[in-house]
């Protein structure tokens, strides 16, 4: 028997991601990318980035409740992995800000060559 | 809180063109200096990064859930060891299974009894399955209000059940991840197993859905 049912499937199969786009940036992308390639890494075990992301989350809505308004998934997130970084000394949080102003010294439209 | 599944198409952001909230700005930033840092020092690999953004975005979802409860409704025999052990039933189709720390657990719909699935704490789910969860799933109004309130949040879906249905709702965590097993729709008694994999939507493995003919 045929072990793959979708190879004959065609152009019926429902789309892999319902149509959906799974990130708005780019950004969010690499962060999760990165947190993924350190735990496939074996750099920290999933239930310490979900308590560092259970926290975020929980914080954020003790402070802006349920209505979801001004709620940014990612930014929790990024957040989460921040702190775990740091936890592990992968990351200092001043060497992230020294980096983070470097960047943000770059001239305007450094990245739109004409 | 519209639930429907145009919901995570209506953000109208300005994404890379013109001028950029602050906060937004600031993320980007913060994202993008971390990424630096850690791949000059060895931390991580710019190749491993892509790979599985890549993975995520082209390889993983919820057509695996889709052929799991295809299988399902095609054996009675591979159904019941699904629910009895999905990770070694799901094995069997050589599909991925998931971190194995996680144990999935599929739970059925039948007449009675309807299934829904939500992380109240943040958005454990089975990517292994279905992929990156939805934005409505991460957001806050689901989370919060689907234990609470599930038939109403269910009819915002769309999906208005009988109210003599027992709604049961699995709150997801980092130790076990759910999905469901859609009822088989009727009609479907002479689909073959690839023509029952399209009736089987992500949002039915979540339990906001009935399976059937997309919409």
């Amino acid at each position: 028997m045929s072990a793959d049912p979708l190879a004959t499937l065609g152009g019926s199969a429902p789309p892999r991601k319902n149509g959906e786009l799974h990130f708005d940036e780019a950004w969010e992308s690499r962060v999760f990318g990165i947190t993924m390639s350190l735990h496939e890494a074996g750099a920290f075990a999933w239930g310490e980035f979900q308590a560092e992301l259970i926290a975020s989350i929980g914080a954020w809505e003790r402070e802006n409740g349920t209505s979801g308004v001004g709620f940014h998934y990612w930014a929790r997130w990024l957040e989460a992995f921040e702190r775990l970084a740091a936890r592990k000394g992968l990351l200092k949080s001043a060497a992230l800000d020294a980096c983070v102003a470097q960047l943000a010294g770059r001239p305007a439209g450094w990245d739109h060559p004409v | 809180m519209a639930h429907d599944r145009d919901h995570d198409d209506e953000h109208g952001h300005d994404h890379a063109h013109g001028p950029r909230d602050p906060e937004a700005a600031r993320l980007a930033l913060r994202a993008e200096a971390l990424e630096a840092l850690l791949v000059e020092r060895g931390v991580v690999r710019r190749e491993n990064i892509d790979a599985i953004v890549a993975r995520y975005e082209n390889e993983i979802g919820p057509l695996n859930g889709a052929r799991v409860v295809a299988r399902a409704w095609s054996d009675a025999g591979f159904k019941r060891r699904l629910l009895a052990d999905a990770r070694t039933a799901i094995a069997e189709l050589a599909l991925p299974t998931g971190d194995a720390a996680t144990p999935i657990v599929v739970v059925e719909n039948t007449p009675g009894v309807h299934n829904v699935v939500v992380c109240t704490l943040c958005s454990c789910y089975p990517s292994s399955l279905l992929g990156l969860p939805p934005r409505w799933y991460k957001s806050p109004p689901y989370r919060a209000r689907v234990v609470r309130e599930p038939r109403a949040v269910l009819r915002e879906f769309g999906l208005a059940l009988p109210e003599t249905t027992e709604l049961r709702v699995w709150d997801s965590s980092a130790e076990l991840r759910y999905m469901v097993l859609p009822e088989r729709p009727a009609g479907s008694e002479g689909s073959s197993e690839a023509e029952l994999v399209a009736l089987v939507s992500r949002d039915a493995l979540i339990g906001v859905a009935l399976a059937g003919p997309p919409r």
